[in-house]
């Protein structure tokens, strides 16, 4: 079948997509955006973590055909126009939370998304917001730090533009 | 494979019909995982997202009608209020990601005696119903009567779950679970307790420890039967722990657990009793709190 939606912004299309098959799949192999990564293929890991219309979802447990004409926006969606980090994503580089990087974009996604909605979460709100997001190198400290990092360099942003 | 797509209820009920081996898909996160895993593969899934009315949620009364892809992520900001041990269960379901999609009605479906809502459904009375609905019509299964084996329930081929009809809380309620760690957790054992003041009686939920979510109904009728003959809801006073005890021995009775991966029967039995009394003693205390703030 086939598969229309938007992809950070732009319209994608997918052809011969198998019904059963899911939106990671779609995403990493038929649109080239190999960003999101497939490690359980069962929400453990949380590894694919997209946005669907903008709630943070597991792209391993999304049908693809449930995407149709609906918003994705992947890891990829998360940097600006000529492809400057974002806030979180530089903070996640400043504070060396990137160990082999396989967990990372799902981590980011996951972080983006809290700070959208708490731009100041205390420890305890970002170790539940990230509760899903396994990383098997272990660095959760380092992520730690990155989280608060990008929560302050945000909040002095905003402190700024005011 | 088929992928339906039905734009309206009428065409998904339709579509249940025609296809009757149709996987219904909501959230996917069960489905989806035994579709990655070749665990299963239907004749057709039949996707349910577009089906706005499925995610939406009203109250009639002294009862909420949830409906059935409400994700766990708003039935904890909507209605911890009013369903408040369905809302705590809500919160040990996976992860952030996995509650963003989510429900009730996918729980439901799939009947597995894991499945984190169902405690908290059966402690919240025997009023408690889920509406299926078909191209013949609607019924309403109390859901004392829709488990009936593992992962098997009694919708039949043509239906579609619409909603769950839960009565408003009118006492605390609490649900425990056990696990490894607190977030993506598939439940040991499982417990959901509520107390239901207004008709004198109070509610309990087993999972993971039998082939079906199931009530335990000699602890129920014990505690109910203790209660009324002591004064204890007019008095809120405590419950003294020989009660207490009686109560976790009648929910571990109640139990019949098995051997798997995720621990033995003598440990899920074990830690029912516990979870009975510890939920026992959370709840009561907040009453206890509740009639003598009032008085």
């Amino acid at each position: 079948m086939r598969v229309t939606f938007t992809a950070n912004g732009k319209p994608v299309e997918a052809d011969d997509v198998w019904e059963g098959e899911s939106l990671l799949y779609v995403l990493r192999e038929r649109i080239g955006l190999p960003g999101s990564k497939n490690a359980c293929e069962q929400g453990e890991c949380g590894s694919c973590t997209v946005y669907l219309d903008g709630v943070p979802v597991c792209a391993c447990l999304v049908a693809a055909g449930q995407a149709q004409d609906r918003e994705v926006r992947t890891v990829e969606g998360l940097s600006g126009p000529d492809g400057e980090l974002g806030v979180v994503q530089q903070a996640f580089v400043d504070a060396g939370a990137v160990q082999c990087g396989f967990c990372t974009p799902g981590l980011l996604v996951q972080t983006d998304a809290l700070l959208a909605s708490d731009p100041r979460p205390s420890d305890e709100d970002i170790r539940e917001a990230l509760s899903g997001n396994l990383c098997r190198c272990t660095g959760y400290e380092k992520i730690m730090d990155a989280v608060r990092l990008a929560s302050a360099r945000r909040s002095a942003g905003a402190e700024d533009s005011e | 494979m088929e992928f339906l797509r039905p734009a309206t209820w009428g065409e998904a009920l339709a579509a249940k019909a025609e296809h009757p081996s149709a996987l219904p898909i909501a959230g996917g996160t069960d489905v989806m995982v035994e579709l990655n895993f070749d665990v299963h593969r239907p004749s057709a899934i039949l996707d349910l997202n577009r089906v706005a009315e499925l995610a939406e949620w009203s109250q009639d009364g002294g009862v909420v009608r949830l409906g059935a892809a409400v994700p766990y992520a708003r039935i904890i900001a909507e209605l911890s209020g009013p369903l408040p041990g369905l809302a705590l269960a809500s919160r040990t379901v996976g992860s952030p990601q996995i509650r963003n999609r989510g429900s009730v009605g996918g729980n439901l479906g799939a009947a597995s005696p894991a499945g984190d809502a169902h405690p908290a459904l059966l402690a919240a009375g025997r009023d408690v119903c889920v509406e299926a609905a078909s191209v013949r019509g609607t019924r309403l299964i109390p859901i004392d009567d829709f488990y009936t084996g593992v992962k098997r329930n009694s919708l039949a081929a043509d239906e579609l779950i619409r909603a769950v009809r839960v009565p408003v809380a009118d006492g605390p309620q609490q649900f425990s679970k056990i696990g490894t760690r607190n977030a993506m957790v598939i439940a040991v054992c499982a417990f959901g307790f509520a107390l239901h003041p207004g008709s004198g009686t109070v509610g309990t939920g087993i999972g993971s420890a039998a082939p079906t979510p199931r009530r335990a109904v000699e602890a129920e009728e014990y505690l109910r039967g203790v209660l009324a003959e002591r004064g204890l809801w007019e008095s809120g006073e405590a419950l003294g722990t020989e009660v207490v005890q009686r109560f976790g021995e009648l929910v571990k009775a109640a139990a019949s657990p098995i051997d798997d991966v995720r621990g033995t029967a003598e440990y899920r039995r074990h830690a029912l009793a516990v979870l009975a009394r510890r939920t026992l003693a959370w709840t009561w205390n907040d009453y206890g709190k509740q009639i003598r703030s009032a008085a």
